[in-house]
């Protein structure tokens, strides 16, 4: 090959890097072979408590349900995983008809009108359709409620800075927008597990001329009313609950779907149907001079490589579920997770915090500092809720889904109790 | 199962793909009706009929593992299977990420020495590991810079200079970060203007990001004046790391005056491209920008690992810490490779990409005649003239049963083919490659019908965009069956 292109040496052809900067050191261990770094790999995840040998009450944004063996096995396959981008809509048609399926099922599922392919988690859903209200509305004011996940907020306050928005916490029902409101971000159910009433917020947005943003649970949509029978503008979701894994926070996918009117101006990724020139049924990206590799600076958002294989999951899951068990799924979480509630509600020391109506999480009250009791319960193979006593007097948030038995649930009562 | 059919054609009252265990603890009341969803419409599908169905659309796509997928800047390499088993050990897929820190020791320290790791082939001093993708990695860059300057007190520098090659995605994280774009144009030989970048590195430019090898292939031998130059103006290098394939054991960021540089582990380091996505694009930075790294780091003490935060952090752009999966890909990678094996991928990736280019050069027009690195881009430019478009190559390519370059981008070089081998493909599949692109170039001078119509081979022909567009159908519906 060296022949063939007229050098006689591979190091001749790095000659454009000069001289001074080639042949770095680099000091770096040295490589394992196979079977080496399964066993360093292994021995790596052998340190971690993993959820299969502990019974865990977390949730916040990321939750442990049921993932049929099915959805693991296609997005298996390696002609959907080894693939990119389907630039090349012709081969490419298997990722392209998948992303029209998921599209399909998210706006079934949340009763939004369109659904663009996925976006990378929750949050940045959040942080996108933030801007995209701001570009649709022309004003520069993001309103977000103070019972959305703090690190939405977070992500939502590095977008904003970035972009010179103003990001305003809403306290409570009854403060007012600010003017010059591009948006009203709300969480159903909120971060402390309880439903808003979601209506009234949709109108006050409305009559200040804002978009209504919702994040939502999808698993929650099995059970509760769904965005788009509220009158929601943006509806965005973390989609992990839909057949991904916990994973320690990541591949996950975000949601986003919004009303018709404003697809064009919709971040990322859009798959639409088409006919080839036979006139057979095809897939095709659409809308493409919304995105970067067509507009550039003017495009709707810089996404390029989102989350598709993730996608797919959550397009496998809610087929293989479908309409009865999404429900069945649904109100599992809801009626374990109120069996719990119910008997920690009577423990000596223990509190509900919130009275409102609840799906998986919900707010308690402890005696004393979560951290102690979280450090006994992990004794006993429990990982407990997250510690909420920045925000709530010793707080803990509990999150309970169908992956929990009673056996566990009873273990934790008890546990409770005797801490 | 029909050809054409989706779910809702398979669908049957009443079935369901999986099995769900039974309540086990006693029902409470249920929440207030107005709470309630009052239809579901979702289909109702069999385990078997939801396999063939996925099966089937698996089967109309093409993937690495399928063939040669010499789609440019894109770095489709072939993604080593055993990557894929450890990345589903339970120890790494069934961790909550708040989980307390004591808990998942190994996963921070497999975090930590990813970090460490990249801090080493980038030489530069620090990595987060927050970013999801290449483009959320340069929104971060460009927060971090921004911040930078605005914690030296200079608010003036608003303007973010790119060349005429760059990706889209860098304009694009410019617009998001409120910063405006101004473009560098190319000289003659694909490399940045130095005077053109000496006329507009003003005092409104808060830096230069270059894509180092840049998206033309090319390595800019100007890139210590370039660096100097912008460092002198009181601005700052940033890199687009997405090439990094061609530099790995060659040369380092850090030591070519980047100040930060964002990489594409989906690329570089071999994790799965899934169709697009998901991916992971951490940053690395120089010392002047640590203190402004994207949240959460992972500080390693005395063989404990916990989660930090960086004193002037831009903040949390993410969810949680990232794409941990694929970290954990990208690691298995990096522990296969030590400093001679790194070096072996650049060799490769640059040797089978100029072995294309002498090649297939008497064939295309080659706009930048010289030697070049991970990648080669060609121009349609001689088969235009006989009205053949570089999109009918494309096509043309399917056939073969090959993915072809991508196309049309760099926008500088009209009809591109920006063709990409990577390191891990044969001589064999190259040549395999040059003759069908030999072929090509000959039917478009004796057969151009046979380009013009393609393709034929695949599993649709060419689609209607322009109908996409205008008749947007972008689902399905399933109206509710209300009694
Ligand atoms: C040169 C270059 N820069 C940036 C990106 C963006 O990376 P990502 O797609 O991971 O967001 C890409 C790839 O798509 C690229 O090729």
């Amino acid at each position: 090959m060296l022949r063939e292109i007229g050098v006689s040496s591979v190091e001749e052809l790095f000659h454009d890097i000069p001289e001074r900067f080639r042949n770095a050191r680099f000091s770096l261990p040295p490589p394992l072979s196979e079977l080496e770094l399964k066993k360093e790999l292994a021995q790596l995840a052998n340190l971690n408590a993993n959820l299969d040998d502990y019974a865990c009450f977390l949730g916040a944004g990321s939750y442990r349900h049921f993932i049929p063996s099915v959805v693991e096995h296609i997005i298996g396959r390696s002609e959907f995983y080894t693939a990119y981008t389907p630039y090349q809509a012709e081969v490419s048609q298997g990722t392209l008809q998948s992303v029209y399926e998921y599209q399909s099922l998210i706006c079934q599922l949340t009763r939004m009108e369109v659904s663009n392919a996925g976006m990378y988690d929750g949050s940045t859903s959040a942080a996108e359709a933030a801007m995209m209200a701001c570009a649709i509305t022309s004003r520069n004011t993001v309103a977000v409620l103070a019972t959305v996940n703090p690190t939405y907020r977070d992500v939502l306050d590095t977008y904003c800075r970035g972009k010179s928005l103003s990001l305003v916490a809403l306290e409570s029902e009854s403060s007012s927008l600010p003017a010059d409101c591009a948006c009203l971000i709300i969480q159903q159910p909120n971060f402390l597990g309880y439903f808003e009433q979601l209506d009234a917020y949709v109108q006050k947005a409305h009559d200040a001329g804002a978009l209504l943003i919702a994040i939502v649970d999808p698993t929650s949509l099995g059970m509760f009313k769904p965005p788009g029978d509220y009158g929601v503008d943006i509806a965005v979701a973390e989609g992990q609950p839909l057949g991904i894994p916990v994973s320690f926070g990541g591949p996950y996918l975000g949601i986003f779907a919004c009303r018709k009117e404003y697809v064009r101006r919709m971040p990322g990724r859009i798959v639409g149907k088409t006919v080839d020139v036979d006139g057979n049924p095809g897939y095709v990206m659409t809308l493409v001079t919304r995105e970067q590799y067509i507009r550039r600076e003017r495009a709707t958002s810089n996404i390029c490589t989102s989350q598709a294989l993730m996608a797919l999951a959550a397009a496998v899951y809610l087929a293989a579920v479908g309409k009865r068990g999404l429900r069945q799924v649904a109100e599992l979480c809801y009626h374990k997770a109120h069996y719990a509630a119910r008997a920690i509600g009577k423990l000596k020391g223990y509190s509900l915090v919130f009275p409102q109506p609840f799906f998986k999480e919900f707010a308690i009250r402890c005696p004393v500092p979560p951290s102690q009791i979280n450090e006994v319960l992990f004794r006993e193979r429990i990982i407990g809720g997250l510690d909420i006593s920045h925000l709530i007097d010793n707080g803990m948030l509990l999150c309970v889904t169908e992956v929990n038995t009673r056996q566990d649930i009873d273990r934790l009562v008890k546990t409770l109790g005797s801490s | 199962m029909k050809r054409h059919c989706l779910l809702p054609d398979i669908s049957q009252p009443g079935r369901i793909g999986c099995s769900l265990p039974d309540l086990d603890v006693p029902s409470g009341d249920l929440p207030p009706e107005e709470l309630l969803r009052q239809e579901l419409e979702l289909p109702e599908v069999s385990e078997v009929d939801l396999v063939r169905y996925f099966t089937a659309l698996s089967k109309l796509n093409y993937g690495v593992d399928t063939g040669f997928y010499p789609l440019g800047s894109c770095t489709m390499k072939y993604n080593p299977k055993s990557h894929e088993d450890i990345a589903r050990l339970p120890g790494f897929t069934a961790l909550h990420p708040c989980q307390p820190e004591e808990s998942v020791q190994g996963a921070l320290e497999l975090m930590y020495r990813l970090q460490e790791y990249l801090t080493e082939v980038t030489g530069m001093d620090a990595t987060s590991l927050a970013p999801l993708a290449g483009a959320h990695g340069e929104l971060a860059g460009l927060l971090m810079l921004k911040a930078y300057h605005e914690g030296r007190g200079d608010k003036a520098r608003t303007k973010i200079l790119l060349t005429d090659s760059s990706h889209g995605t860098n304009p694009a994280s410019v617009a998001m970060c409120g910063l405006e774009t101004g473009v560098v144009a190319s000289d003659a030989s694909g490399d940045l203007g130095l005077k053109n970048l000496e006329s507009m590195m003003t005092e409104e430019v808060a830096a230069l990001t270059l894509t180092m090898p840049s998206t033309l292939g090319l390595f800019d031998p100007k890139i210590n004046e370039i660096a100097q130059l912008v460092h002198e103006r009181g601005g700052l290098l940033g890199g687009d790391g997405a090439n990094l394939n061609a530099l790995l054991g060659q040369a380092k960021f850090g030591e070519l005056g980047f100040d930060y540089v964002q990489l594409n582990l989906h690329k570089t380091f071999s994790t799965p491209h899934g169709g697009g996505g998901p991916g992971s694009g951490p940053v690395c930075v120089r010392e002047s920008m640590v203190d402004f790294l994207p949240t959460p780091l992972v500080t390693g003490d005395n063989g404990r690992y916990r989660f930090s935060s960086p004193p002037r952090t831009i903040g949390r752009i993410a969810t949680f810490h990232g794409n941990f999966n694929v970290m954990v890909k990208a690691y298995a990678y990096a522990r296969s490779l030590g400093p001679k094996e790194l070096k072996r991928i650049s060799e490769d990736a640059v040797l089978n990409a100029n072995y294309l280019k002498e090649k297939l050069k008497p064939y295309y027009h080659l706009p930048y005649d010289r030697t070049c690195m991970h990648e080669v881009v060609f121009s349609g430019k001689k088969q235009k003239a006989k009205g053949i478009a570089t999109l009918d190559i494309a096509k043309r390519l399917l056939d073969y049963g090959l993915h072809p370059p991508t196309v049309y981008f760099p926008l500088i070089v009209s009809g591109a083919l920006m063709t990409e081998p990577t390191e891990t493909e044969s001589k064999e599949t190259l040549d395999n490659y040059i003759a069908a692109m030999k072929e090509i170039a000959r039917d478009a001078e004796e057969n151009p019908e046979i380009l013009h119509s393609a393709p034929r081979n695949t599993p649709v022909r060419r689609l209607d965009d322009a109908r996409a567009f205008r008749q947007l159908d972008l689902r399905w519906e399933i109206k509710s069956q209300k009694k």
